[in-house]
């Protein structure tokens, strides 16, 4: 018999501009020891079904029509105070960030107890013993120690372990995982997944996995149900639906996923993904003022060199420099990026890849070390006329679309900050004409110039971004995670605009991703940071199929396995 | 924490060399000390003797390092008006200054946290909306009408309590009291409610809009999704984290309390420190307004002092640095 059975589900958001149907008529099964994936991208209803299951909607939304069979009881028929019986004891859930899902202010024995006792009715030495050996179960060491600590002292994927523990606490029988590795690193992410699939199998937990990757599902889930736009369009086992789609949305959500096993030369392009690209007027940039420095004789082979990079942060004052604990954040790190090459620095957070990134941008300012571009040491200094020059042939995109635009100046203004600011063009209708012609460029319309960002969604606050970025006729790219923000077929387009953009302008990019799939498809040459420093850097192909060094092979074996995914 | 603890003390002392250095200042300000001391008909010689006794042409700073001196002792010379000794004067005022402030930061505090996390939590409540509203007329009003207004209404109207003054007070020697009699306490109801309501309606708007914070926030959700019980989320979970921001604005208003009790104390009459400082100003009594000056501050960093340790005891994040 199915543990988890919901049959038509809706939920129902009212809002000022009439009722949004975040689910519509889903029905879905989960049985006892199945991992079943939930995949889609944002705003698809995936988490609103987990909610809905838990009776945790967040007001105003509420569950308009529809049955939640769990173990042969409808949960729609419990009042308040059953419903909370279930949470915990039947149903156990784990979230997203465990950065935020514990609270700080207690320590993890404190919340296991409590959890414990709420749902078990133990004394509190009983509870506290059931504690120390979940914990153990999760995979923490020394457990009985660890009862005091608090969140804070443990790293993220140590408190994701702390999360499920405390989900588990109550011995549920279905655990709804929303998201669980999102917010870690992908060895990390590799460890968490097993303990999941693990306990699934141990206790015969079912286990609904809602998550946007698609490389976890290929990874755990045993069947899928795809979710788009808050209805379920196709269920099946993993296999069959991540090798051979039947829905078109399936197909194109797909081929939008990058490859690890295999380099292609563009994305293959989603047209089912709405609110992409506008089907706006392409100029031809090669002979625009903007394409005008792309064939400049005096750019150097070498564009950018970076030689024997360190950078340390302090970790705690003190007035003594012996008991001053230092973080060395970037340690001796030297490379040099050819013309027209992408050199991906590539490693988990806290390797130190965004920290190179922001002293070659001059954000930064390095303790020892020089910056070569285009044939200038760069001192950071903008009051030298020449060294302005230079850097301004530097721009960047960061990873945030939200918080790196203003939200008080048009995109008109935000575009054009950077051609007023070098005084490059001697007019102000040739900016504006300018700017137009990079909206429609980049794909958004001339039309986008007079609103403001609010009004545009993450993958279009990139390309605005971006034309922000090519607005003073840059020569390298700094790209800082530019997608890892965004949904995979949002991704996709990105990606491939970037590299539209690079061989259109011969632009030279540095591009620093966590994501090994994403550096496969768009850098050249890669570096693998850890602690600090680079230790590996070699051909990216060359380090796909035969990494060197023990920590880019422990980084490639952990990669979720593709196989699955239909064959190109 | 020990080194923390020590920084802070230092930066006290600082804070404290600051205001002594104002309330130093106010003696050379103020007017002419000796022509507040004495008549019109003085001569020009008795005029000389008494600043020779007070070393009032002394280099201005061996005045200042002989001023502090004496004020670490805890001496502040001689009031102008009624030459006693400043601190006496003092004393003798501060344990109803104290006490008022006492009782209307507990009025504070339980009112104010409580309707706090109430409405924070039933946000939608015709209860909460009125706690609200009215809690509009604790800020926008000032403390002198509010005080008037309670004496009209209980005093005069419905004759329950005093209007004014402190009555049924026990010496206990070091300590004059009054929350040893019934008479004590109906006097120091009034007032104290007067000096509270502005911090109560404070400190619940603070409660209220941290609760709802928190309650937005993942581990409220995760609590849930445990099936905790509502009053275990509430209290445990949610009202311990609104804690940190409303510890700090309690001990900022505590201090406030204490200066915002001149008002209120003129109103009722309370024979408090406030009242003493009123009367000092009126006659340009400057030994008294720099002791009353230095009391204050001295007040504020205590408090501070205090909350900071707070701070460090409910905030582990403060306590253990990061791992």
């Amino acid at each position: 018999m199915d543990l988890l059975d919901i049959k038509n589900l809706d939920v129902v958001f009212p809002t000022r501009r009439g009722t949004v149907h975040a689910a519509q008529g889903v029905s879905l099964t989960v049985a006892p020891g199945e991992v079943l994936g939930l995949v889609g991208e944002s705003g698809a209803g995936k988490s609103t079904i987990g909610n809905a299951i838990m009776d945790l909607l967040e007001p105003p939304g509420y569950v308009g029509a529809g049955e939640i069979v769990f173990q042969g009881t409808d949960l729609r028929t419990l009042d308040a105070d059953q419903m909370r019986r279930v949470r915990g004891r039947k149903i156990g859930m784990i979230f997203q960030d465990p950065q935020t899902s514990l609270n700080p202010l207690l320590t993890i024995g404190e919340q296991l107890i409590e959890s414990i006792r709420n749902s078990l009715d133990m004394t509190e030495a009983d509870a506290k013993q059931r504690a120390i050996q979940m914990l153990g179960d999760v995979g923490i060491t020394e457990a009985e120690a660890r009862l005091k600590s608090y969140p804070h002292q443990f790293s993220g994927g140590m408190r994701q372990r702390v999360v499920i523990a405390l989900a588990l606490s109550g011995d549920p029988d279905l655990i709804i995982a929303d998201e669980p590795t999102t917010a870690l690193d992908v060895s990390i992410q590799k460890q968490i997944l097993d303990l999941i699939k693990r306990l699934c199998r141990e206790r015969q937990l079912g286990v609904i996995l809602v998550t946007h990757d698609i490389g976890v599902i290929a990874e755990i889930a045993d069947r899928v149900c795809v979710m788009y736009r808050g209805r379920v369009v196709e269920t099946g086992q993993t296999a069959q639906v991540l090798g051979a789609p039947n829905h078109e949305y399936t197909k194109s959500l797909i081929a939008a996923v990058p490859r690890a096993d295999m380099r292609l030369e563009r994305f293959a392009s989603v047209d089912y993904i709405e609110g992409g690209e506008a089907a706006g007027r392409k100029i031809d940039i090669r002979t625009h003022w903007l394409g005008a420095a792309r064939a400049d004789a005096t750019e150097p082979e070498e564009t950018l060199t970076v030689e024997n990079l360190n950078l340390s942060f302090v970790l705690e004052k003190s007035f003594f420099k012996s008991k001053r604990r230092m973080l060395k954040a970037v340690d001796n790190v030297s490379f040099s990026i050819r013309q027209g090459e992408t050199f991906g620095l590539v490693g988990e957070s806290g390797s130190g890849k965004s920290t190179v990134a922001r002293i070659v941008a001059g954000l930064y300012k390095q303790d020892s070390g020089t910056v070569r571009l285009l044939g200038r040491d760069v001192k950071g200094s903008w009051s030298d006329p020449a060294e302005r020059d230079v850097r301004r042939r530097l721009q960047m995109i960061f990873q945030d679309p939200f918080s790196s635009l203003n939200a008080r100046l048009t995109v008109m203004d935000i575009v054009a900050e950077p051609i007023r600011f070098h005084k490059l063009t001697s007019s102000e209708a040739e900016t504006k004409q300018i700017v137009q012609d990079l909206l429609d460029h980049v794909g958004l319309g001339a039309q986008a110039a007079i609103r403001y960002p609010h009004e545009f969604s993450g993958g279009q606050r990139q390309r605005i971004s971006i034309a922000r970025a090519l607005a003073s006729r840059p020569r390298v790219l700094i790209c800082d995670e530019p997608t890892s923000a965004l949904d995979v077929s949002i991704q996709a387009q990105i990606l491939n605009l970037l590299k539209d953009l690079q061989a259109e302008l011969n632009l030279t990019m540095l591009f620093i991703s966590h994501d090994l799939p994403v550096i496969r498809q768009m850098c050249d040459r890669v570096a693998v940071m850890k602690q600090g420093q680079i230790v590996e850097l070699t051909e990216t192909e060359a380090l796909f199929d035969a990494p060197t060094h023990a920590y880019s092979q422990s980084l490639i074996a952990q990669m979720p396995r593709m196989d699955l995914l239909e064959p190109v | 924490m020990f080194s923390f603890i020590l920084r802070r003390l230092l930066q006290s002392v600082l804070v404290m060399a600051a205001v002594s250095a104002l309330s130093f200042s106010l003696f050379n300000f103020v007017g002419d000390p000796v022509n507040n001391m004495v008549g019109q008909e003085a001569s020009p010689e008795d005029r000389q003797n008494i600043r020779d006794a007070l070393g009032l042409d002394d280099p201005i700073l061996v005045q200042y390092v002989r001023f502090l001196g004496n004020a670490v002792q805890g001496d502040f010379g001689l009031s102008y008006r009624s030459k006693q000794d400043v601190s006496d004067m003092i004393l003798e005022r501060l344990p109803a200054t104290l006490e008022l402030v006492a009782v209307s930061a507990v009025i504070a505090l339980v009112i104010g946290v409580v309707a706090g996390v109430y409405t924070g939590i039933r946000r939608d409540s015709w209860l909460s909306r009125s706690i609200l509203s009215v809690s509009l007329v604790g800020v926008s009003l000032p403390t002198f009408i509010i005080g008037i207004g309670l004496i009209y209404l209980f005093a005069v109207y419905l004759r329950l309590l005093p209007s004014s003054g402190r009555a049924g007070v026990t010496d206990l020697g070091f300590w004059r009291t009054s929350f040893l009699t019934v008479d004590g306490w109906r006097a120091i109801i009034l007032p104290a409610l007067t000096l509270s309501l502005f911090q109560t309606t404070m400190i619940l708007r603070l409660v209220r809009s941290e609760m709802l914070e928190v309650m937005r926030t993942d581990y409220i959700k995760f609590a849930r999704a445990r099936g905790l019980s509502d009053r275990a989320i509430n209290f445990t979970h949610a009202l311990r984290n609104t804690l940190v921001p409303v510890v700090t604005i309690i001990g900022l208003n505590i201090g406030g309390l204490i200066a915002f009790s001149i008002i209120t104390e003129t109103v009722f009459q309370w024979p408090g420190t406030g009242l003493l400082f009123i009367q000092a100003v009126e006659f340009a009594d400057v030994p008294v307004m720099a002791a009353y000056l230095m009391f204050v501050a001295l007040m504020f960093v205590i408090v501070n002092l205090i909350v900071d340790i707070l701070y460090v005891s409910i905030d582990p994040r403060i306590r253990i640095g990061s791992s």
